[in-house]
């Protein structure tokens, strides 16, 4: 048995059958980290070492009885801008090479609690900052399906790391796309939760009115799984929601009957490869198949949804990244002369060229002259955006759509023009624009062996219909028994 | 709209980063590329629509004012690249 092959709940059963121990996991997993890592590049401080103690020290308790809980000894990764008391959190940013954070994530504080193990801390997009993972300042991640492609971003280190079998699950965060659009290139399951579902405590601000932190898993019931762990209201976070907790995996029934779905048909047009858009209707005449409705309609705001999204993400970014001036932490320039020149040349040594661009860009549409043209219509097109979604879930429970408009592309294809980078968020970004939960769910590969992921959409709070509506699709097509990555082959 | 040289240094200046010449070229030529795209907002159909800022309603979120003592002082003044005496050190500011 290839431990590192099983799902968590898979792994929950042998344990508690006694199959499995706790430190035959972690081993196995160490095992995968060094055999694939290489290649691969998934991770920017791997935890190995301490992992194997923590593994060790959890199974003496549990044999103890000192601990219980299903998820103790479970390994995870942390996508690198999730802060990990005593362990750095670089953001994949130079300004933060040796950041070393004084506290937990809220996130990381509920992981603890559940004594699962971290086994390191995963490469992603500078700042969380683009859609392949190629704007990290340390290394460029591999997609485990094809080495000379993207996993896809920011979160590729996570979706990387999960479809190499390096780690069972991880911890991804998505602005615009960032768990889903790399779950889709990697052939993992990727969920964006509700705005204010998740504590954003700890998680380094990209642009906080739209940042989210979820999972990125095997499939559907792991997602499940870990979404029970991380929600719940947080004061420290003021735009978490107080609500009552519930158990996803009960959501789960294996039945989607009645269940209406919505196509956006704007979300299918010219730029959606033509591979894409044919698994898409084979997806669609599964669900048929199910006994779910599905109907065509329009929901014209993509293109509106993008340009909203990078004139705001860009604006809250320029503000959340003002408190990098190398005084309290962070890289400090030693050339200066000034506090002025401390702050200017600490941000331009600092900052890799994607982050100082968005900078630029969210600047010029708050400076004064463009604020009304760009920001306040931005904000005003999030209100129809806002407005088009309720409507649409007046009349469907959710809606389909693809994740991405093509499978992985080649490195270096897209790092040097910056507008088409942007261009591959195109089916994500309004979910964030309106606070909504999404999951990508693989649905197949082309003809090069490569995943193409569906997006399935809620509406606010419904992680429980689109979890159920996936996990539905995953056990009719069983992805998993039918691909691998190449990599692991 | 066009953006000009000046306007990109000065939106530089107010961001506190500094510019070599040859990023403000391919940054001039990025920046208009993103502008020219972004400029669909101006035909979207919002007459009378309100600015969203977030998408939860709620506002004014409070809670009791109380002092909570943040015990690892250390981990704090780690991070710092100078410091003095559990001081942040930075360079003369007053003449």
């Amino acid at each position: 048995m290839d431990i590192t092959k099983l799902t968590v709940h898979e792994m929950q059963e042998k344990l508690k059958s006694k199959e499995l121990t706790i430190t035959d996991i972690t081993k196995a997993y160490i095992e995968n980290i060094k055999k694939y890592e290489n290649d691969v590049q998934a991770f920017i401080t791997p935890l190995t070492d301490e992992a194997l103690s923590q593994a060790q020290n959890i199974q003496e308790k549990i044999e103890k009885k000192e601990i219980e809980g299903s998820l103790a000894g479970i390994p995870i990764g942390i996508k690198d801008n999730i802060c990990t008391k005593g362990v750095k959190t670089t953001c994949a940013s130079k300004m933060l090479e040796n950041f070393v954070s004084p506290y937990n994530a809220t996130v990381m504080e509920k992981i603890n609690a559940e004594n699962m193990i971290n086994l390191g801390k995963l490469n992603m997009d500078e700042f969380a900052m683009g859609a392949s993972t190629e704007y990290s300042y340390f290394q460029k991640t591999k997609n485990p399906w094809n080495l000379n492609t993207v996993p896809g971003g920011s979160s590729g280190g996570s979706a990387a790391a999960v479809a190499a079998n390096m780690v069972p699950w991880a911890l991804g965060s998505d602005t615009g796309g960032s768990i889903r659009q790399p779950a889709s290139f990697c052939g993992v399951v990727g969920l964006k939760p509700t705005y204010g579902l998740v504590s954003r405590y700890g998680l380094v601000a990209f642009a906080s009115s739209l940042d989210q932190i979820g999972p990125i898993t095997k499939d559907v019931k792991d997602a499940a799984i870990l979404l029970n762990v991380i929600t719940g209201h947080d004061e420290k976070d003021t735009t978490s929601v107080n609500r009552k907790k519930v158990d996803y995996t009960n959501a789960l029934t294996n039945n989607v009957k009645g269940l209406k779905i919505g196509i956006p048909k704007e979300y299918f047009g010219e730029g959606i490869n033509s591979q894409v858009k044919e698994k898409l209707n084979e997806a669609m005449q599964t669900y048929k198949n199910l006994g779910a409705t599905v109907e065509e309609f329009s929901l014209n705001i993509a293109d509106y949804a993008l340009a909203t999204y990078y004139i705001i993400a860009c604006a809250e970014a320029s503000s959340n990244l003002g408190r990098f001036d190398g005084i309290r932490y962070g890289y400090r320039t030693k050339n200066f002369s000034s506090l002025k020149e401390l702050y200017t040349n600490s941000r331009s040594e600092g900052f890799g060229a994607e982050v100082k661009r968005r900078i630029i860009l969210g600047t010029y549409v708050l400076s004064s002259g463009y604020y009304d043209a760009y920001y306040k219509k931005a904000q005003q097109v999030r209100t129809l955006v806002k407005k088009e979604f309720d409507k649409a879930f007046e009349k469907y429970d959710l809606l389909l759509t693809p994740t991405s408009p093509t499978v992985a592309f080649e490195i270096g294809t897209k790092s040097n023009n910056p507008l088409e980078m942007y261009l591959a968020d195109i089916c994500t970004v309004s979910v964030n624009i309106a606070g909504l939960p999404a999951i990508s769910v693989p649905c197949g590969v082309d003809s090069q062996n490569m995943p193409i992921g569906m997006q399935l959409i809620g509406n606010k709070f419904a992680e429980e219909t689109i979890l159920n509506a996936a996990y539905t699709y995953e056990q009719q097509v069983k992805f998993r028994e039918n691909y691998e990555p190449s990599i692991t082959k | 709209m066009k953006v000009s040289r000046e306007e990109i240094l000065h939106i530089a200046k107010l961001a506190n980063l500094n510019l070599k010449e040859e990023e403000i070229d391919t940054y001039l030529i990025h920046l208009q590329d993103i502008l020219n795209f972004a400029n669909i907002v101006s035909n979207a159909p919002v007459e009378n629509l309100d600015e969203t800022i977030g998408v939860n309603d709620n506002f004014n979120v409070f809670r009791k004012d109380e002092v909570k003592v943040f015990e690892d002082n250390n981990a704090l003044l780690e991070n710092a690249p100078e410091k003095e005496r559990n001081m942040f050190k930075i360079p003369k500011v007053i003449q």
